[in-house]
């Protein structure tokens, strides 16, 4: 900063502010950005935006049907092309996904865009395609101590259950995302062997799951071990078939982020506005925020299809109805106080 | 090779024998390593927090604490702690102290305590109050100079060279800042043929360092790897560092792709200290702790003890009755 600091007429420099330089910088696809020799950045980005289940799940406060849905909505207008809309797991373990019949037939499904659902296991499955799902998810973890205390069975036995959804899905022709937790370390086990990822990532993927979301539950990894899991796991399941979950409960998301793109990673889950605290870590920050993401994807010359500026509505909306702060910088910059 | 006939080099060219043997090609791109970024062995963080991020603080801080935090700081292993300014306390009331500061604080040797000298009266105070390092402000924009610090950006090299001169002949270091590298509050968009005109003065003029700072954090990788790639053009790369704000969150996938790029000094803040005064209620310097676990993490060494640093942050952050911006200090201590 220079040494004399005046004040500046800050309601000029508003909302506009941010866009301006996105507009700018991508002007030209930054190719050596990728820096890797023989790799470029991908051209386009898919985002799978998981505020509406990931993010609610992980907030304090419990969230009206109608607010869900209106989120889910106002997403929908943004350009995001999958939505992870609730998860048909027991209410008894989850109360704010309690009206998951309610959200998957209120809301409006916008052509082109898909509405991934949670499927802990067959009834939750059956459950879901009733309500009118089309996609749904399953959710592997890297770590056994980890699969134990939040699934109540091993890694194997989970991966069972998921077989019996998994065929279930094929007859029915709903597509099955796979996902893993603790990919780059675990609350309870500290480090995870980047094999052991890529062990259960190959058996998501040969059972039948289209994509294998690689989730960074706790937020710990850094480049140089996102780097290390990416390298184990690319060797055993098609790159084009991988997408990364990062959280932002060390800073380290977008940093994380961007490596997974030098690696040829092209999916990246985010929720807006960061919603979804982190479960290990009282206060700290979870989910990475889509604004954030968009912004850095743009800014490299990366085409998501999200207009960033309606990302940001929706991110404002949910925000004022939480009466929480955002937690993602894009918006807290642009915002006018 | 002089008399080797063409055929013969063909036949023993690269190009033919990855033709020949496909397999050749993995092998050897794998001995090159390119699986695995390469970073600096060592990268050198220069702690900001006692300058840039006070000035920036709403607070005015005690020169009790800030000399409590200085030789916090003093303790964890970082290089340099930028400790003051000498800049007239009429336009920058929290640092009116700096004499005091630079007085009082304890020099750790191996530890080196710059000074901002916006000009010759206050390189003046600076070396009488004992400084033997000092830093100079450039802009890459010609508004922004204007604004901040009422001259061009010509006029405000003059008053550099002045200083440099004098600097020179005491044998004191100075350290060039370009701000508004990736972006200017009121220019917009900053060629970065602009960027590295300036920073090529400053290094030529004899600034043995130049720190490209994104004053308003609004580069992206896309943005600070143009910006690089000039201004390395001009500047050897070993005489660059990088101020990264994280207004917008990109501050370290910012750094992350300086160092790819061969930048191995760092800014940052203890705490992410100190605001943006261009986005109310946002936030400014990117913090110590966050860009310390990211460099341990890929394998670059510091010197830092971050555990240390995480107590100066805490110290500071209780001090100004405020949250810290570091998310690793939001973090720890709570994780199972």
């Amino acid at each position: 900063m220079a040494a004399v600091v005046r004040l500046v007429n800050r309601s000029a420099l508003g909302s506009a502010m941010g866009q301006r330089y996105v507009a700018f910088s991508s002007a030209a696809k930054v190719n050596a950005a990728g820096l890797r020799a023989g790799r470029t950045l991908p051209d386009k980005v898919k985002i799978v935006e998981v505020g509406p289940r990931d993010g609610l799940q992980n907030e304090k406060t419990i969230v009206p049907t109608e607010t869900k849905i209106h989120l889910i909505d106002m997403l929908s207008a943004s350009g995001l092309s999958v939505i992870e809309a609730t998860s048909f797991v027991s209410p008894k373990w989850v109360p704010q996904m309690a009206d998951q019949v309610e959200v998957m037939k209120g809301i409006d499904r916008k052509p082109g865009v898909s509405y991934p659902v949670l499927t802990p296991n067959l009834k939750g499955f059956q459950a879901a395609v009733k309500a009118g799902a089309s996609e749904v998810a399953i959710f592997g973890a890297a770590s056994e101590l980890f699969s134990k205390k939040n699934i109540n069975c091993s890694v194997e036995e989970s991966l069972q259950r998921f077989d019996e959804v998994v065929r279930m899905a094929k007859e029915a022709g709903v597509r099955v995302r796979g996902y893993v937790s603790c990919v780059l370390g675990c609350p309870y086990e500290g480090n995870v062997a980047p094999e052991k990822v890529a062990h259960v990532a190959k058996r998501l993927y040969s059972m039948g799951c289209y994509e294998i979301s690689l989730g960074d539950t706790t937020g710990v990894g850094t480049p140089g071990s996102m780097s290390d899991m990416l390298e184990a796991v690319s060797r055993e399941v098609p790159v084009n078939a991988l997408a990364v979950h990062c959280h932002d409960t060390y800073g380290q998301a977008l940093a994380n982020i961007l490596v997974a793109l030098q690696m040829g990673i092209s999916v990246i889950d985010s929720s807006v506005a960061g919603l979804g605290g982190c479960p290990y870590a009282s206060g700290a920050s979870g989910n990475v925020a889509t604004e954030d993401v968009v912004y850095m994807l743009h800014g490299l010359g990366i085409q998501t299809g999200v207009d960033l500026s309606k990302l940001m509505d929706a991110g404002a909306f949910i925000c004022r109805t939480l009466n929480r702060r955002t937690s993602s910088k894009v918006a807290q910059a642009t915002c006018k106080l | 090779m002089g008399n080797v006939p063409t055929a013969v080099k063909h036949c023993l060219s690269y190009e033919q024998l990855i033709q020949d043997y496909p397999w050749l090609k993995r092998l050897l791109l794998e001995e090159k390593n390119i699986t695995g970024h390469e970073y600096p062995e060592f990268v050198r963080i220069v702690e900001v927090g006692p300058r840039d991020g006070l000035q920036n603080e709403k607070e005015i801080v005690p020169t009790g604490v800030k000399i409590q935090l200085i030789d916090m700081l003093s303790g964890t292993g970082l290089p340099v702690i930028e400790a003051t300014s000498f800049v007239s306390s009429k336009w920058v009331p929290q640092m009116a102290d700096h004499t005091d500061v630079l007085r009082g604080i304890h020099r750790e040797p191996h530890v080196r305590y710059p000074v901002l000298t916006p000009n010759l009266q206050g390189f003046h105070d600076a070396v009488a109050a004992g400084a033997t390092e000092v830093a100079v402000f450039g802009s890459a924009s010609e508004t922004f100079s204007k604004k901040n610090i009422n001259c061009s950006i010509d006029e405000s090299m003059l008053r550099f060279e002045e200083v440099i001169k004098a600097a020179k002949e005491r044998q004191i270091p100075v350290r060039g800042y370009v701000s508004c590298a990736l972006g200017c509050p009121y220019e917009g968009h900053i060629e970065p043929s602009k960027v590295s005109e300036v920073a090529k003065r400053l290094y030529e003029m004899g600034c043995y360092e130049i720190s490209l700072g994104d004053t308003i954090g609004v580069g992206t990788p896309g943005s600070m790897f143009k910006m690089l790639q000039s201004v390395m053009a001009e500047v050897p790369t070993n005489a660059l560092a990088v101020h990264c704000h994280d207004t917008y969150g990109q501050a370290l996938p910012n750094i992350l792709i300086a160092l790819q790029m061969g930048v191995c000094v760092v800014d940052s803040a203890v705490a992410g200290l100190g605001g943006c005064p261009y986005a109310q209620g946002s936030s400014g310097n990117v913090s110590t702790e966050d860009v310390l676990y990211m460099l341990h993490g890929v394998g670059v060494e510091t010197g830092v003890n971050l555990a240390k640093v995480l107590e100066a942050g805490d110290f500071i952050c209780e001090a100004l009755g405020r949250q810290t911006n570091s998310r690793v200090a939001r973090a720890r201590g709570r994780t199972l």
